[in-house]
Parts: structure tokens; C-alpha cells; sequence
């Protein structure tokens, strides 16, 4: 899990070694937030008050329009096929990688990785390459008349390769680090496998899954690149969320393309606050754990 | 545990007291290829039908070329300028108390969580001639932002900015008081003891910030294409022409300029691997 400010900053500012003169604080403080300000506060702004600069009237139109709620239907669709898959693929993968010792897992870690750093549009046209009319099973596809790519299924497949990793990367470390001993000790005493997993391992990783889960959702439901490559921008079909902010404000249909963009940013939003929420709950949950208080809910 | 059971029952094969080797290994194997091994076979396979010189010719094309210019000559500069920014921003996040400390520590993850399409056209609102920097950036120095390379730096810089803050708060945190403490004691001022203390303890977590937003900057789309304007040999970014030639059928152009861009993925990745391990061993931990 990423940082939680845990420290309080009075430790430093206490301390005549570890504080710097009042200027050169304010100065400090005043270009790091002036940066923050900048590239993070005034883009949110903007997405918000662009969206409601006609007004809530017009705002609410572009947004029950039946493009737009075709396109939100789909953007759940697609959340909500691949977040639980990947979620089953993480919860496996980090078993395998923290529980038992194997040839060739550092590979295996490695290749875990590897959607998180490849371009989005190259994901896309990797599957272009599969399933595309000029693909590899292109022509068989087409023969059985079924359509993977600028379709549901193409769109679903991308999602999935970009949100791959969240999970498995969120769990590994901390299942690597609680060990063995719990689960080895249930087993002995007679638990079963399922047993097990539902009392033992569920309660000492629900947090993390949860934080991965909401990060993988957050980009599901907002992946752009690889989805624009293999969706052939349908309206009404196969238009996500992101891709209908694109044609909207490509057709300089500004007001509708910030009032779609603002759903999403609200949803970013949410995002931030839950996984805050849960950085805070794991950070108390360690202490708690370790005193043994933890109580399954 | 392990040894008790392995060396009563069968001595040369260690076996597992918990359950689901196979069935994780399996699975795991089965998802891994289906989702990410295949794709990324065909891809590779498809661009060596090329030969070596269709291959050179697919990638060396002029309009290609300048956006590799673009697309990493930005990267590298957008990386650079967060990795001071993130710096100073996790300083500031660590070491000052000051008002809605933890709404912004929350928000600069935003670039993570915010659609790059939404973060697109904001940046473009933002940084258009009307717009509210734009016009002010315009107006005093004459320089235009949006829709010239100077945009695609600007969207480059917000999908980048959590990498380094995140990378090095942790870091800074953990570094006891009691170093600062003991050079302060010995003269140093507080620029020696930063310069001489603490940089050599978090430039291994800089380094690893630095290469993993320049990683994600080069790969970067949907938060581009809209401020860049897309002008060819100006203002195109290289994912932008690999739609570009998908559009005009030219798959194997595509193909060739896509397995460049995996293979520098996969350069980054083994970099990126690489100084991770070298920041574990360098803060004493077991990585």
C-alpha cells in the first residue's frame, strides 16, 4: 500500500535540527503547493466548473441523455465483468507467490508486472493482432460470424489486461510478509482448504483487497487508450463513459463532454476517499491484529 | 512444521501442508498466459514477419521519428521536473504542519484515479488561449500552451506527479531525526546536512520515481492527445500514430511501432526492478 502520513509533522518542527528558518519553510511550502495547486486543485476545478457552467438544467440533460446513460451502462458492464476476475486471478496468484517456494517466481513476478508499464493504445492493438478482421483468428472468427473486436468482448479483454495487476500487486507483499504459520497451524488442527481461506487468510487480507479492488475499479471504469483502440466507438453500443467525453467534446459539444467527464471525476473522487479510508483502517489493523483483537465482522 | 511432515513422510520431495499449490500454479499460469502472454506473443510474432528491413523501415519513417523526439524528449523532461517538485511536495507533506495537509496528501493521487480522458480535455480547458492559465500565460509572456509540444509537457507533468511523492515520502519518514541531529552538532547547516544526509538517502527512491513516471509518460494517451493539438512532425506523440496507421489499415506499420514501445516497456521494467532492489539493499530491508 502506498504512503500514509502517519508522522506528525511537530516532531520536525519542534526539533531546532530538523526545522528550517521561517522563511525558507514558507518559501518551501509555498512552491510545493503552488505545484499542487497547479497541475492537480485547478484541473479539478475546471472538470467541474465547465460542466456546470450552463447551469444544473443543461447539466442534467447531457447527462440523462440516452447516449451518455448507454455509455454508463456499458462502463458498469465492463467494471463489473472484469474487477471480479482479476480480483479471483490476484487472490490466487499472491497464494501461489507467498505461500509456496517455486523455480522461475521472480519471472513470474516480473511478468505480473508487466501490464502496468505497457502503453495502453500497444494493448489494443495487441488484440487488434488476435481477433481483428486481419488477425491472427480473424477470418475463423468471422466465419462463425462472431465479432470480438469493436464489441463488448474486445472492450472487456483490454479492461482486463490494464487492470491486471492491482490485486495480485496489493496482496503479494503483504501475504509474503504475515507468512505461513496461520494457515499451516488451521490445517494441522483439521480446518479444510476452504475453511481455511474464509477464516483464516480472508480476515488477514481484506483490506488490501479492497484497496486493490477499488484502484482496479477507478481504472476500469476509466481506462481510455486501450479501449478506444478495440471499442470502434459505436454510440450507444459500444461507447464507454470515456470514449462518449471524447466524441462530445470532439463535436465541440463542450457542456456534455464535462458534464460526463464530472461523473467520472466524482468517481475518481470517491475513489481517493475510500482508499484513504482503508489506508487509515489498515494502519489501525496492524496494531489491532497484532494484539490479537481483530474480531471477524 | 514443514520439516516435521516433509522428513517423516517423503523425504525428497518437499511437500506442502496448505493446500492449492496446483491449483494457484495452474490458474495462475492459465490467466497469465490467456490475458497478457499471448497478446503480447502475437504482437511480437506479427512485427518479426516484417523481416529486419521492413522492420527498419516500418520504425524509421520521418513522421515517426519525430515523435520518438517528442514522446521521450518530453517524457524525460516532464520526469525531471516532477522528480524536484515531488521532492519538495513530499517534503512539504512530511516535515510542515499546515491546513488540509491530508486533503492534499489524498489528492496527489489523483492523477491515478482520474480518467487520463477527463484529465484531457480539463488540462486542454485550463491551458487553451481562453482558458484561465492559458489567457494569463499568453498574455504576459506571449507563449502559447495548448495544442504545441510545450501541452503535451503539461499533461505529461499531471500523469507523473504521484510517482515521485510517493516513491520518496515513505523514505523520508523513516529517516531517524537523530542523523540531522548529529550533523547539526558538528556545524553542518541545513543545506550541508540536506546535500550531505539526507539526498544520499533518498536517491534511490528518487531514481526509482524518476524512471517510473518516465515510464508511464511514454505510454501516456488519453490525457495527450487533446492539449497536443496532434500536429504531424510537431505535436504527434508515438501512441498517437500507432492509431493513426490502425485507422489507415496499415497494420504492419502499427505492429512494428508497437513492438519498439513494448520492448522499451520491458527495458523500463527490468530498470525499474532493478532500482528497487538496489533502494531495499540500500535501506536494509529485505526487498
Amino acid at each position: 500500500m502506498s504512503a500514509i502520513s502517519t508522522v506528525a509533522a511537530s516532531r520536525y518542527e519542534r526539533n531546532s535540527a530538523t526545522r528550517e528558518t521561517p522563511w525558507l519553510k514558507y518559501t518551501l511550502l509555498g512552491l510545493g503547493l503552488g505545484y499542487f495547486a497547479l497541475f492537480i486543485l485547478m484541473p479539478l476545478i475546471a472538470v467541474f466548473f465547465e460542466a456546470l457552467r450552463r447551469g444544473w438544467g443543461p447539466y442534467l440533460a447531457a447527462v440523462i441523455e440516452p447516449d451518455a446513460l448507454s455509455a454508463i451502462r456499458l462502463t458498469l458492464t465492463v467494471a463489473l465483468v472484469s474487477v471480479p476476475l482479476n480480483l479471483v486471478f490476484g487472490v490466487a496468484a499472491a497464494w501461489l507467490i507467498a505461500k509456496f517456494e517455486f523455480r522461475g517466481k521472480q519471472f513470474l513476478l516480473t511478468f505480473i508486472d508487466l501490464p502496468f508499464s505497457v502503453s495502453p493504445v500497444v494493448v489494443g492493438l495487441m488484440y487488434i493482432l488476435l481477433f481483428g478482421a486481419n488477425g491472427w483468428f480473424g477470418a475463423w472468427l468471422a466465419a462463425h460470424d462472431i465479432r470480438l473486436i469493436f464489441a463488448l468482448p474486445g472492450i472487456l479483454m483490454a479492461t482486463i489486461f490494464v487492470t491486471f495487476p492491482f490485486v495480485a500487486r496489493e496482496l503479494i507483499p503483504l501475504m509474503q510478509s504475515q507468512g505461513k504459520e496461520e494457515e499451516e497451524a488451521a490445517i494441522v488442527l483439521g480446518a479444510s482448504g476452504w475453511q481455511m481461506f474464509w477464516h483464516v487468510t480472508l480476515p488477514n487480507i481484506r483490506w488490501a483487497l479492497l484497496y486493490g479492488v477499488i484502484l482496479a475499479n477507478a481504472r476500469a471504469m476509466g481506462e481510455f487508450g486501450a479501449v478506444s483502440v478495440v471499442s470502434g466507438k459505436i454510440r450507444g453500443a459500444t461507447n464507454t463513459m470515456p470514449l462518449q467525453v471524447e466524441i462530445l467534446y470532439n463535436e465541440y459539444n463542450f457542456a456534455a463532454a464535462f458534464a460526463v467527464a464530472s461523473l467520472l471525476a466524482l468517481l475518481a473522487l470517491v475513489t481517493l476517499v475510500i482508499k484513504t479510508w482503508v489506508e487509515h483502517r489498515a494502519a489501525d489493523g496492524q496494531g489491532a491484529g497484532a494484539a490479537g483483537t481483530e474480531k471477524p465482522a | 512444521m514443514m520439516a516435521i511432515v516433509s522428513g517423516a513422510a517423503r523425504p525428497p520431495r518437499p511437500a506442502h501442508v496448505l493446500p492449492g499449490y496446483r491449483l494457484t500454479l495452474g490458474y495462475t499460469l492459465f490467466y497469465l498466459c490467456l490475458i497478457v502472454l499471448i497478446p503480447m506473443a502475437a504482437l511480437l510474432l506479427r512485427a518479426s514477419e516484417l523481416g529486419a528491413a521492413g522492420f527498419w523501415n516500418a520504425i524509421s519513417e520521418p513522421r515517426l521519428v519525430a515523435s520518438y523526439k517528442l514522446s521521450f524528449g518530453a517524457s524525460l523532461l516532464a520526469a525531471m521536473i516532477n522528480t524536484v517538485f515531488g521532492l519538495l511536495l513530499a517534503w512539504v507533506l512530511v516535515r510542515y504542519s499546515f491546513p488540509g495537509r491530508r486533503i492534499v496528501d489524498a489528492l496527489v493521487d489523483l492523477p491515478f484515479a482520474l480518467p487520463t480522458a477527463v484529465a484531457g480535455i480539463a488540462l486542454t480547458a485550463l491551458y487553451a488561449g481562453n482558458g484561465w492559465l492559458g489567457s494569463i500565460i499568453e498574455g504576459v509572456f506571449g507563449i502559447r500552451v495548448a495544442f504545441t509540444p510545450l501541452g503535451v509537457l503539461v499533461a505529461l507533468i499531471f500523469i507523473g506527479l504521484p510517482f515521485v511523492v510517493r516513491t520518496v515520502q515513505p523514505v523520508l519518514e523513516d529517516i531517524e531525526t537523530e542523523l540531522e541531529e548529529a550533523a547539526a552538532s558538528l556545524g553542518a547547516s541545513r543545506w550541508q546536512t540536506f546535500r550531505h544526509v539526507l539526498l544520499p538517502l533518498l536517491t534511490p527512491a528518487l531514481l526509482t520515481g524518476f524512471a517510473l513516471a518516465f515510464a508511464r509518460a511514454v505510454g501516456e494517451y488519453g490525457s495527450v492527445i487533446f492539449i497536443a493539438g496532434n500536429i504531424p512532425m510537431v505535436s504527434e506523440i508515438t501512441p498517437l500514430l500507432i492509431i493513426t496507421k490502425l485507422e489507415q489499415f496499415d497494420y504492419a506499420g502499427a505492429t512494428a511501432v508497437g513492438a519498439v514501445m513494448l520492448g522499451f516497456s520491458f527495458v523500463m521494467l527490468l530498470v525499474i526492478n532493478a532500482l528497487q532492489s538496489f533502494s531495499a539493499r540500500r535501506l536494509g530491508r529485505p526487498s
